[in-house]
């Protein structure tokens, strides 16, 4: 990547509140940061922790989700869903190194076209400021990891039991420092 | 019909939108870049793509250049997604192998620099681009509209819509929280500019409301519970205890003069506190229904057990009164519902510097529109709360209204009400009038003639914005006045008016409980706390919920005129879908992929509509299409990936993430 830098936001907004509120924000003319790309879901509850895991694999720098207010879900309780899912992921992301500021749930309402702005201005400076992810590299070695444990793992089994085990113990430090 | 082996062939176009998006993005390199994306077999920027011209384009591709599916990039999905599925459909697809990118409100709208506006639009085009390759073919599926209609509020709203609807022949439930219809404009004396009487002009509508064989008037009701969707919605209404059986009751009033108290003696909400009344009354003559109501509040019979209950005597074998009564449910079936819950004036207290709660002569100007009314608690005479006939008056307008401590909204309505009771009380009085204004605002028909039938009849106009009323003099002629301080900005200097009395021309708020009626009803509200329309311009009495529309000042200060008109097209928008018998659901619904489904139940406590079962015979999840609203909670929670959402599949929202990554 020669090109100079810049973040890349990708957004799980709800139809019904968030969704309309960047549509307000739009209508009101504010002005924000052009790195957030919306995708447009029913309802905060059809985020599947999948989805952000994706678009992070993907080469996203961050990733934030816009739903109803708490009591204000459309779908009477879609909102807290997400949340549960949420509370958990953040500590999954946690564990794989990746800044809490990159990923983000905030409650939005309809009528709230301002908060869209200040939402994505503030996240694009914090990500901007945190640098590249840069997490499909990650990815792509843990990918090849894998595929190396698979191989001892396939050889180990191949030459015999006993020694299988130690083959084993000695691929574990390896796959450890990197 | 069209299956994913056929060979694809997108049609992509791009909308200038006039200068609204073309003025921001590069319409020209969106649609060359899209062009050399797999699988677009055509790609076309265009001015206007929802005109005539533009949909007719559309249709035309799909039939010479064999395009099965389309993707738009203009303007929000919420606004025109139903048109160009419409000229999808019109072309000879399914209207579901369509897709449209936003890049309008979220994009040239709100982005200045056109590089980087352009290459967003770029990669929300080929995320969609990507999206539509797994579209499905899908049908919209039917649903039958019930025929009776709940109209929540009575006020002029809310009656006049369920008259329309009523004569319509529809069968209308309206409920109301106050014992009695009517709201604000029965406590209004006259209506602007044309000095109409407002209760002559409003009570034959409330008592044809109260006859009305097609309406089901309740009163002291509330909607506690709703339920279900467009069409088919499930409504709980309570109706509080009035300690009178309405059947039995004839609105002869002798209960109340039989009451022990033999003069009135509590505050009369109906008059604002500046009349009284017993605790068994009628809230004013021409209430609807002609029912009595006790107050439990105020009744010594409810409050201590101990009472001679010369009411009971008096009503005798009619049998009215009821001291047992409780609260009691109904439970109703309609098909639509208009909310049309009315607002409330603004709390003058909350400006102290005016003086209301302080000074006696003090007045909102709600209290003297019962203060000029012949039907109110002086019968009409202007005296004052210390017992002197005032021979001046001073009117501060917008309280509570533009201004960044209260409200910042202009209620609309005050400048031509506060001047209507200048010329009341005018005519009431005699007395010198001064009008204290920030700006005078009158939209509306024959509203700057009143304005300046008012100028030429020596009602003094003073602008600026009023700093205290004080009864501190400062000279003799201050002595046992208020003295309204305010620069005259036309003037430019700081002037001291001394009147006898202070009318504060108090703005519209949203309802006290506006929050929770919108949630009852799942309606969304402005910053504000005014309820939502769908459309500023083009669906200004529909909501975000289906079937259920707003209408009068519930949505926002509007004058009677504009909220009667507000209350027909709400329920002309009901007598649409009634009349035409059915709404189209969008398919969005998901279903479990038996074969797949490992029978965990984890989804079946997930849905708020408990749609999801569990079959026994076979052990997977099984999901009750009609009852699904589509959210996709459970598709999000499935361990087993095997429930499928349509038109959200797991496939396609991938694809978009691919799509708005893949642009760099």
């Amino acid at each position: 990547m020669t090109k100079e830098w810049k973040p890349r936001i990708v957004a799980f907004f709800c139809n019904w509140c968030t969704y309309t509120a960047a549509d307000l924000a739009g209508v009101s003319r504010l002005k924000y940061a052009s790195n957030v790309r919306v995708i447009r879901l029913m309802c905060s509850g059809r985020v599947d922790p999948q989805f952000i895991l994706e678009a992070l694999t993907r080469g996203a720098d961050g990733v934030l989700i816009g739903g109803c207010h708490p009591f204000d879900c459309h779908y009477v309780e879609g909102n807290y869903k997400m949340l549960r899912r949420y509370q958990l992921l953040k500590r999954l992301l946690a564990d794989m190194g990746i800044e809490d500021q990159r990923v983000r749930l905030e409650w939005i309402s309809a009528a709230e076209g301002e908060k869209v702005k200040r939402v994505i201005n503030e996240m694009t400076q914090q990500i901007q400021a945190l640098g590249p992810l840069g997490f499909p590299s990650k990815v792509a070695d843990w990918d090849r990891e894998m595929t190396e444990l698979e191989h001892h793992v396939t050889a180990a089994a191949a030459g015999g039991c006993a020694c299988g085990e130690s083959e084993m113990a000695a691929a574990k430090p390896e796959v450890a420092h990197v | 019909m069209n299956s994913n082996r056929e060979e694809l062939r997108i049609g992509f176009y791009v909308c200038h939108c006039g200068h609204n998006i073309a003025a921001t993005v590069d319409c020209a390199e969106v649609a060359r870049y899209v062009g050399t994306l797999p699988h677009v077999a055509l790609s076309r920027e265009y001015k206007y793509m929802c005109s005539d011209p533009g949909q007719e384009l559309i249709q035309q591709d799909i039939r010479e250049h064999k395009l099965n599916r389309v993707v738009v990039a203009s303007c929000s999905p919420l606004l025109h997604e139903h048109t160009f599925r419409g000229a999808t459909e019109a072309g000879g697809l399914n209207p579901f192998y369509f897709h449209m990118v936003n890049i309008r409100e979220h994009n040239s709208w709100v982005h200045t620099d056109r590089k980087e506006a352009t290459e967003k639009a770029k990669a929300l085009a080929q995320a969609a681009i990507e999206r539509v390759a797994h579209h499905k073919a899908l049908e919209v599926k039917r649903v039958k509209i019930h025929a009776d209609v709940l109209v929540v509020g009575g006020g002029i709203a809310g009656i006049h819509a369920a008259m329309t609807m009523a004569n319509a022949g529809k069968k209308v439930y309206l409920v109301e929280r106050e014992p009695t219809i009517g709201g604000h404009m029965a406590k209004f004396d006259k209506t602007f500019p044309t000095l109409d009487c407002a209760a002559c002009i409003l009570t034959p509508k409330m008592s044809e409301v109260g006859n009305h064989p097609n309406i089901t008037l309740w009163t002291y009701s509330e909607v506690t519970k709703v339920d279900g969707y467009v069409g088919n919605y499930k409504v709980t209404v309570k109706h509080k205890p009035r300690y009178i059986v309405e059947d039995a009751c004839v609105g002869c009033m002798e209960c109340i003069d039989a009451c022990v108290y033999k003069t009135p003696k509590f505050e009369d909400e109906f008059n604002e506190g500046l009349g009284k009344r017993k605790p068994v009354f009628i809230p004013f003559p021409q209430a609807t229904p002609q029912v009595v109501i006790i107050d439990p509040e105020t009744c010594l019979n409810l409050k201590t057990g101990k009472c001679k209950k010369t009411c009971v005597e008096a009503c005798a074998d009619r049998m009215a009164i009821d001291f047992t009564q409780k609260e009691t449910f109904d439970e109703i079936e309609v098909g639509t519902m208009i909310v049309a819950t009315g607002f409330k004036t603004f709390d003058a207290k909350r400006v102290p510097a005016y003086g209301y709660g302080i000074y006696p002569n003090v007045y909102t100007a709600l209290e003297v529109e019962r203060l000029v009314n012949a039907s109110g608690p002086t019968g009409g005479e202007v005296i004052t709360r210390d017992g002197r006939h005032p021979k001046s008056i001073g009117i501060i307008h917008c309280v509570g209204s533009r201004d960044k401590k209260t409200n910042v909204w202009c209620s609309r309505v005050c400048c031509m009400y506060s001047m209507k009771l200048a010329l009341l009380l005018k005519e009431h009085t005699g007395a010198e009038i001064y009008n204290f204004y920030i700006d005078i605002r009158t939209p509306g028909k024959g509203y700057e003639e009143f304005y300046n039938k008012l100028l030429d009849e020596g009602v003094h106009f003073i602008r600026g914005r009023v700093g205290e009323v004080t009864d501190w003099a400062m000279t003799p002629e201050e002595e046992g006045k208020l003295t309204i301080r305010v620069e005259d900005t036309l003037a430019g200097y700081v002037r001291r008016i001394p009147v006898d009395m202070v009318v504060l021309a108090t703005g519209l708020e949203p309802q006290q409980d506006a929050q929770d009626v919108r949630r009852l009803f799942n309606l969304s509200c402005g910053g504000e706390g005014w309820f939502l329309e769908r459309h500023p311009k083009l669906a200004p009495v529909s909501t975000f919920t289906d079937g259920i529309f707003i209408a009068g000042g519930c949505q926002g200060p509007r004058d009677i005129p504009d909220t009667v008109a507000q209350a027909g097209a709400a329920a002309a928008e009901c007598l649409a879908l009634i009349d035409k018998g059915y709404v189209e659901q969008e398919p969005n619904t998901a279903f479990v992929l038996a074969e797949e489904c490992s029978g965990c139940k984890s989804c079946i406590p997930l849905c708020p509509y408990t749609a999801i079962t569990f079959d026994e015979s076979s052990k997977v999840a099984v999901i009750n299409e009609a009852l699904c609203k589509g959210c996709g909670t459970c598709v999000a929670s499935c361990p087993s990936g095997s429930i499928v959402q349509n038109l959200f599949e797991d496939d396609e929202v991938f694809s978009e993430i691919k799509g708005v990554l893949a642009y760099d």
